[in-house]
C-alpha cells in the first residue's frame, strides 16, 4: 500500500455568450454636474467583479480616471434591459454596450469641450487624468468637471450615450445542426498533479497548472480570481459533490446541509500556477472573451487523467469518490490475478 | 496585494494591439471592502415590521396523481394568514425559456392533479412568522395515488416506458426530432477507414450550486399598487418578465431591485421564488418573504443535470481522429427549465476543440421523475469536457502516444470548419497546450513546438 503520484492533462475551449446568441444587453451613460459619469444598467454583479470591469470599460472609453465612474445597476425601474448574468456573457455583452454608450457620451463631451476652448472637437484628446486637451498643446486644456458644468449650465446639453450589444439569434438547422452558437471561444489547458492513496482510495490534488487564453485580461486580478476560484469548483465537482450520491440507483441519502454535502476546505486546495495568453476577439470589449464559467471545466478531466497516471484506474463517473477508486483498483488486481 | 497571473506576451504578440490606461490594470473590486467589513447589504438584511413568510408543502412522491389536498390543518395554525394553491396562480403553467421562444409551458407553479418529482411544490402557506408558515405547510395533507416513476434517462427513452409528460414524450422535441442532432461528414465511413475504434462511456451525478446565500426574495407592496421585488436573481428583467406573465399583470406593475448576490452559479436564473412571494404579497397586502432553506436549496432547487455521454471514435494509428460519434443524455428531471437550451449548447460544443472530419451527435434532453435540473456554470459543456478530455487520454494511452501531442495533432485551427459548420476563428488551443507544457517542463518536439492556431502545416 502506497501513496502514488500522477499527472494528467486536459485542454478545452468555451463559448462566450448565450448559445445561439439573441441575448442583448443595454447601457446608458450620462454625466453629472461636476463630471462624474453614471453607467446605468440592469445587469447583476454576482460577486465576480462585473461592476468593476464595466467601470474600467467606461473609464477607458471616456478617457477618464476610474474614480469618475459610478455604476448604477440592477433596478428595472431605472436600468435598461440586460438578459442576465450567465453564459459567460457579462463582460462581453455589457462591456460592449457600455463602450458604445460611452463613445456617444464622449463625443458630446469633446464637442462641449471644443466649444468652451473654441477649437475643433477632432483636435481634442483625453489624457486619462481628467483633462481634455488640444492635441500637441500642453496649455490648451479643460478639466472634465468644467466641461460638465458648462454642458449643464451654459450650453444646455446632455452629455450622455446609449449602447446595446446583440449577437443576432441563430436558428439551428434541425437535420444537420448547422448553427452559429457563439461570439468567440476562450481556451485553456490544465495540468493536474495528484497523489492517490491506494489503500483508502482518497485522491489529493497537489498542484494545478493552467494556461488560459482569454482574449484580453481587462482586470488581471479579477481574471486570476476566476481561474483560481473556478479550479476550486472543478476540484470540488471532481472529488466531492453530488446531491444524489447513488445516482441513478437511488434518491435516498441526499445531503441537506454542508456537513453532509462535502466541498473542499482550505487544506484540500492545491497550489496553482497560471499563465494568461491574449488573442483579442474581434467583437470582444477591448478583445476580451468570457471566462466566467469555463474555469471549472478543465480541472475535472485533468484530475481523472492524473488518477489514471497514478494508479491505472480510469474514472468514468463523477464524483471520483474513494469507493470508485478502490473498486477500480480491485478490478485491476482481479484482472491481473485472472 | 491581489494575486496576479502573468500574461505571456510571446504569444499572439502582433495581435495584441492597443494602448490602455485603465484596461489591463488590477482595479480593486468595488464590492470587496463591503464584503470583508460586513457592510454589504443582501436582500435578507431588509427588516420590515409587518413582513409575512412563505413556506411550501412539497410532494413526498416521485410520481403520483393527487386525489385530494386538505389545507384545513394549515389554516388552524396560529399565525397562518393564507394558503395558496394552484387556483390562486393566474397563469399556473410556464417555462422560463418562453421569453426566447422555447415551449411548451410544461411546469406548474403549484401542482394541480399530479406531481412529477419528490419535492414538487403543491401548496404555499403564508404566515406571520417563519415557524408558523413551516408548521402550516407541515399540516397540509395530500392524498396520492402513486404512478410508475421513471428515474433513469435511458429507461425513460426505452420502448414501453411510462410516459410522464403531458406533451406525450419523455424527451424534449427539437423541431420534430427526438434529440438535438449534429451531422457532419459520414461517421460510418470514418469508422470503416479508421485503424481502430475506441469507445467510452462517461457519466455524472446531479450537483448543487451551493451558494452561500440561498435563493430568495422579499416582495414589498407599494402605495401606488406596484410590487417591489428585492431578489438575488441573476437576471433582473428575466425574473420580472416571467413573473409578470405568471401573475397576468402588466410588467410595469412590478419592479425588480437586486444586484447583490451571495453566489449564483446559475441557480438563481430559475424564476421560482418571486411569483409565489408576489402572490402572497397581493393576497395579504403585506410584504412577503420566500427564501429556500438550506435543505430545500440542496434537495429541491434545480441541480446541474446528471449527464451520460457515450463516445465512439475512429482513430488512426498516427493519432488522427477521423470519426467521432457522441450520444449524450441530459437528465432534465421533471421539467424543462433551462435544459432544452443546455442540451443544444452541449451539441454545439461537440466534438470538442478538435477538427474531426466525420461527426455525429445525438443530444437528448430527457425527462425523468427527478428534481429538475437547470442552468449551472458551464452547463452543456462542463460534463462534456470531462467526457471528451478523459477520452482523449484514453486514446493517447491506447496508442502509446504523448497526450499533448495527440491533442496538438487534432487541435482545431483558424479556418477549419466545425461540426456545426461555422468556420473557426480566433482559435488558441495549440498555444495554451504549448504554454502549459512549458509550465510543467513537458518536452515537445520542434514540429509540435512550431505548430500555430493561425495556420495548419501540411502533412
Amino acid at each position: 500500500m502506497a501513496l502514488r503520484q500522477g499527472r494528467g492533462y486536459a485542454a478545452v475551449n468555451y463559448p462566450t455568450g448565450m448559445n445561439l446568441g439573441g441575448d442583448p444587453s443595454q447601457a446608458l451613460v450620462h454625466a453629472t454636474t461636476m463630471g462624474g459619469f453614471v453607467v446605468t444598467l440592469s445587469s447583476v454583479d454576482l460577486g465576480q467583479g462585473l461592476r468593476t470591469v464595466i467601470a474600467q470599460c467606461a473609464a477607458e472609453t471616456l478617457g477618464l480616471p476610474i474614480e469618475n465612474i459610478i455604476v448604477d445597476t440592477a433596478d428595472t425601474d431605472t436600468g435598461p434591459h440586460c438578459m442576465g448574468t450567465f453564459a459567460s456573457r457579462g463582460t462581453h455583452r455589457v462591456g460592449n454596450a457600455v463602450i458604445m454608450a460611452a463613445r456617444e457620451a464622449r463625443d458630446v463631451m469633446l464637442q462641449v469641450a471644443a466649444d468652451e476652448l473654441e477649437v475643433d472637437a477632432e483636435d481634442l484628446e483625453t489624457d486619462g487624468t481628467g483633462f481634455i486637451r488640444l492635441k500637441g498643446s500642453s496649455e490648451k486644456k479643460i478639466h472634465v468637471s468644467d466641461v460638465a458644468l458648462a454642458a449643464h449650465f451654459r450650453q444646455g446639453r446632455t452629455i450622455s450615450g446609449r449602447g446595446i450589444f446583440l449577437k443576432e439569434p441563430s436558428t439551428p438547422v434541425p437535420e444537420t445542426g448547422e448553427m452559429d452558437p457563439d461570439s468567440c471561444q476562450a481556451h485553456a489547458c490544465t495540468v493536474a498533479e495528484v497523489e492517490v492513496d491506494d489503500e483508502t482510495g482518497v485522491i489529493e490534488v497537489l498542484r494545478l497548472y493552467n494556461t488560459y487564453e482569454i482574449g484580453r485580461a481587462l482586470n488581471p486580478a479579477i481574471a486570476t480570481q476566476q481561474v483560481e476560484g473556478g479550479a476550486w469548483m472543478g476540484l470540488s465537482h471532481a472529488l466531492f459533490e453530488s446531491t444524489e450520491p447513488y445516482y441513478p440507483h437511488s434518491r435516498e441519502h441526499g445531503p441537506v446541509d454542508f456537513t453532509e454535502y462535502l466541498m473542499p476546505g482550505p487544506a484540500d486546495i492545491p497550489a496553482q500556477t497560471s499563465l494568461f495568453l491574449e488573442r483579442p476577439a474581434a467583437d470582444g470589449p477591448f478583445g476580451a472573451k468570457g471566462i466566467g464559467e469555463m474555469t471549472a471545466n478543465a480541472p475535472i478531466p485533468a484530475i481523472a487523467n492524473a488518477v489514471y497516471d497514478a494508479v491505472g484506474v480510469r474514472l468514468t463517473s463523477m464524483p471520483f469518490t474513494p469507493e470508485k477508486v478502490l473498486r477500480g483498483l480491485d478490478e485491476l488486481r482481479a484482472g491481473r490475478a485472472g | 496585494m491581489a494575486r496576479l497571473t502573468p500574461i505571456d506576451n510571446a504569444y499572439f504578440d502582433g495581435e495584441r494591439t492597443g494602448d490602455f490606461t485603465v484596461i489591463g490594470s488590477a482595479v480593486q473590486r468595488s464590492d470587496a471592502r463591503g464584503h470583508v467589513t460586513g457592510r454589504t447589504v443582501f436582500f435578507e438584511d431588509m427588516s420590515l415590521p409587518d413582513m409575512t413568510h412563505v413556506k411550501i408543502h412539497r410532494s413526498t412522491r416521485h410520481h403520483a396523481r393527487i386525489n385530494r389536498v386538505d389545507v384545513s390543518g394549515a389554516l388552524e395554525v396560529p399565525g397562518v394568514l393564507r394558503v395558496i394553491t394552484h387556483e390562486d396562480v393566474p397563469n399556473n403553467w410556464y417555462v422560463v425559456l418562453r421569453l426566447i421562444g422555447v415551449g411548451p409551458d410544461d411546469e406548474p407553479v403549484l401542482a394541480e392533479d399530479r406531481v412529477l418529482y419528490r419535492g414538487e411544490p403543491i401548496v404555499a402557506v403564508v404566515a406571520e412568522t417563519e415557524d408558523a408558515a413551516r408548521e402550516g405547510a407541515a399540516r397540509v395533507v395530500v392524498d396520492y395515488t402513486d404512478l410508475p416513476a421513471v428515474l433513469d434517462v435511458e429507461e425513460a427513452l426505452a420502448d414501453g416506458a411510462p410516459i410522464i409528460k403531458q406533451a406525450g414524450t419523455n424527451h424534449f422535441v427539437y423541431e420534430g426530432h427526438h434529440c438535438r442532432r449534429v451531422r457532419f461528414g459520414d461517421v460510418e465511413r470514418g469508422f470503416a477507414e479508421a485503424d481502430r475504434i475506441i469507445e467510452g462511456r462517461y457519466s455524472s451525478s446531479p450537483i448543487e450550486h451551493a451558494p452561500t446565500e440561498p435563493t430568495g426574495c422579499i416582495v414589498v407592496p407599494q402605495g401606488d399598487g406596484r410590487l417591489r421585488i428585492h431578489t438575488n436573481t441573476q437576471a433582473a428583467f428575466f425574473t420580472l418578465d416571467n413573473t409578470a406573465l405568471i401573475l397576468g399583470v402588466p410588467p410595469t406593475s412590478l419592479r425588480v431591485v437586486g444586484g447583490t448576490v451571495g453566489g449564483g452559479f446559475g441557480g438563481k436564473v430559475d424564476v421560482i421564488v418571486e411569483p409565489l412571494a408576489c402572490i402572497a404579497a397581493m393576497l395579504t397586502g403585506r410584504p412577503a418573504k420566500y427564501v429556500y432553506s438550506r435543505a430545500e436549496e440542496m434537495q429541491v432547487s434545480s441541480t446541474r443535470a446528471a449527464e451520460r455521454i457515450v463516445i465512439k471514435d475512429g482513430v488512426m494509428d498516427d493519432g488522427r481522429i477521423v470519426a467521432r460519434k457522441i450520444t449524450l443524455y441530459v437528465d432534465a428531471g421533471a421539467y424543462s427549465r433551462h435544459s432544452p437550451y443546455g442540451t443544444t449548447k452541449a451539441a454545439a460544443h461537440m466534438p470538442g476543440p478538435y477538427t474531426i472530419p466525420n461527426v455525429h451527435v445525438d443530444a437528448y434532453c430527457v425527462y425523468t421523475n427527478r428534481t429538475p435540473s437547470s442552468a449551472m456554470r458551464g452547463f452543456g459543456v462542463t460534463i462534456g469536457d470531462f467526457a471528451l478530455e478523459s477520452h482523449m487520454d484514453r486514446i493517447a494511452r491506447e496508442l502509446g502516444m504523448d497526450p499533448l501531442r495527440l491533442r496538438l495533432k487534432n487541435a482545431y485551427r483558424d479556418g477549419d470548419m466545425k461540426a456545426h459548420r461555422k468556420i473557426a476563428s480566433g482559435t488558441a488551443l495549440v498555444e495554451v497546450i504549448q504554454s502549459a507544457a512549458d509550465l510543467v517542463g513537458h518536452d515537445l518536439p520542434p514540429e509540435y513546438r512550431a505548430m500555430s492556431s493561425a495556420e495548419r502545416a501540411e502533412g
